[in-house]
């Protein structure tokens, strides 16, 4: 029987074939975790065995209130080092190295056809590497670290297919965008979504990044593309273990296909306050705001911070604005120190944040006051989030952040591409 | 047969607005948990909530980050359950593993209205106010286990006992 991607990672996993609907239990690869692994501690005690079964799986990052804002996040942070420690987990990445999706990346835990869960809901993104990555919440988090074990339901499969090419100043964000709008933040509930058709390959790393993490936003268990040239360009330098490479067969099942046409698309941004509620640019152009951020997990890559730099060289931030700029991770920081991009974002006014998720998740390191607006490359624009009920997000690519922080009001860039 | 006072919301209540990002990095007790509720969906719902009560809502129920905190906030504050068209897949399986019930019903989200009193009865299926009847879907039989044994710690610790671990 002709088998999709997911069913052929969970039947391997399962060691035996297992249909859409199915439920497994699983051994994962990699269980990661971030500033909620004090959490996750917590749960593991209370199940009452004195060591996690498998330390060499268990992946800790430490992003989201880096460096510690405060006492609390400070005690947060020591309790898992101590953990850490006394558990002899080897994979365990302190405050310096930025976000956790983009680090464990980098250090290629993410490989074809690994099964990754992860206590973050973007933990999708490793999907961009032909990985099947899901997330789950903190509890489950700890029954894997004392059973190396998790139930998992197979799912079925939306199939995204991509043909034409990226007209000039619009981006696999603006692409990812318009499927969230048109098909609504549950489309993929439960389901995988696979992005592919002849032009998946128009898509670089970076890019494959920002739509796998995204596919979360549609509710998605899980998002990849099919591995490909790019893919083992990528893997070649970096790849830590042996893989394994799935593709759905010809002739699968699908839940639905969409199509869409790169080269008919323009720059897109999702209004407050849910993601789906998306427009062209074009349509809230000159909509005054107060700052600009670009970074985080889903646009915070050295791709991204050339477009930012393109627009922003030998220019200046409009005063009315403030514009964070966070490197997804320490890799991607020393790459634009190196190239010149921080100078040339500094230069233009813009305030360099140190690696990690910043204010995206409204706990600390410029956050907004009742009343203001943000431009934002991140993944969510939910009421509240980055700080005050009473603020607004606005999601978009980091080409139309930057030409919106130099002209202090909503703007479409393809006049500076 | 367990009664409660309903508080409607309506599609893709999120998590940010269940259970701020602020909080989520805190070691909170329960109580304080509660407090914070719906904060910045309704801040009236923390101040009145009371044991028992229910929450209805459309579709996608939960979406967005994977805080359990999420589901743990309306568990510490009484809620015995949450009724929705349907729920996000990270919030869905947080509320199964932490022991708050998560109902599907097709219509009883259109139907009921805040303040309405109904009574949840998990054996039969139903939510019922005066005389109308609304059915839910049963959890799926691969869960029940779990919400059986009072949530994944317990059904983990039996699991790994039963294993002679």
């Amino acid at each position: 029987m002709a088998q999709t991607f997911s069913e052929k990672v969970l039947s391997r996993k399962a060691g035996r074939s297992v249909r859409a609907g199915e439920v497994v239990t699983v051994a994962p690869d990699y269980c990661l975790s971030h500033d909620n692994s004090s959490a996750i501690i917590a749960e593991f005690k209370k199940i009452g065995v004195p060591k996690v079964k498998a330390p060499e799986k268990i992946v800790i990052i430490l992003d989201h209130i880096v460096p510690a804002a405060d006492e609390k996040y400070a005690q947060n942070h020591k309790t898992i080092r101590e953990f850490v420690k006394a558990q002899g987990i080897p994979n365990f990445f302190d405050i310096q190295h930025g976000v956790c999706h983009q680090v464990l990346s980098e250090a290629s835990f993410a490989l074809p056809g690994k099964v990754i869960m992860g206590s973050d809901s973007h933990t999708t993104t490793y999907g961009a590497f032909g990985a099947f990555a899901a997330g789950i919440g903190r509890t489950e988090a700890a029954s894997i670290w004392a059973t190396d074990e998790i139930w998992l339901r197979v799912p079925e499969t939306l199939r995204v297919e991509f043909r034409g090419r990226f007209a000039p100043g619009v981006f696999a964000k603006d692409a990812i965008l318009k499927i969230i709008g048109d098909h609504g933040a549950d489309r993929a509930n439960y389901e995988a979504v696979e992005f592919t058709g002849p032009s998946a390959n128009e898509f670089n790393i970076s890019s494959r990044m920002t739509l796998a993490n995204m596919a979360a936003e549609m509710g998605a268990k899980n998002g990849y593309f099919e591995v490909d040239d790019r893919t083992l360009a990528w893997l070649k330098r970096r790849a830590r273990a042996e893989f394994e490479i799935f593709a759905s067969d010809p002739g699968v099942a699908y839940e639905a296909v969409l199509e869409y046409d790169l080269s008919a698309l323009e720059p897109q941004i999702a209004c407050p306050h849910t993601v789906d509620n998306v427009k062209p640019v074009r349509e809230v152009e000159g909509r005054p705001f107060h700052q600009a951020l670009i970074g985080t997990c889903t646009n915070g890559r050295l791709e991204d911070l050339k477009v930012a730099a393109r627009i922003l060289k030998g220019r200046k931030i409009h005063p009315d604005v403030r514009a964070l700029v966070l490197p997804a991770s320490r890799e991607v920081y020393l790459a634009a120190l190196r190239q010149g991009l921080i100078e040339i974002l500094s230069e233009a006014g813009c305030v360099i944040l140190n690696p990690g998720c910043g204010p995206c998740l409204g706990a600390h390191l410029g956050l907004l006051a009742a009343g203001e607006v943000v431009v934002s490359t991140s993944n969510r624009n939910f009421k509240g989030r980055m700080g005050n009920r009473d603020s607004e997000i606005y999601l978009a690519s980091p080409a139309t952040a930057a030409a919106s922080a130099l002209e202090g009001k909503i703007t479409d860039p393809r006049k500076f591409l | 047969m367990s009664k409660g006072r309903v508080w409607k919301y309506g599609d893709d209540v999120n998590t940010d607005v269940i259970f701020a990002g602020k909080y989520t990095y805190q070691q909170l007790e329960p109580a304080e948990m509660a407090k914070r509720a719906l904060e910045d969906l309704d801040p009236a719902f923390a101040k009145n909530v009371k044991p028992g009560d229910v929450i209805v809502a459309g579709k996608n129920f939960g979406c967005g980050s994977s805080r359990e905190q999420a589901a743990a906030c309306l568990r510490y504050a009484g809620v015995q359950a949450v009724v929705a068209k349907s729920f996000s897949r990270i919030y869905f399986r947080n509320a199964i593993n932490l022991g708050l019930a998560v109902l599907q019903s097709s219509d009883a989200p259109d139907a009921l209205r805040t303040g309405d009193e109904v009574d949840v009865d998990f054996a039969a299926g139903t939510i019922t106010r005066g005389d109308r009847i609304f059915a839910f879907f049963p959890l799926p039989a691969s869960v029940i286990g779990i919400v059986e044994a009072g949530g994944l710690i317990e059904w983990t610790k039996k699991k790994l006992s039963a294993a002679g671990g």
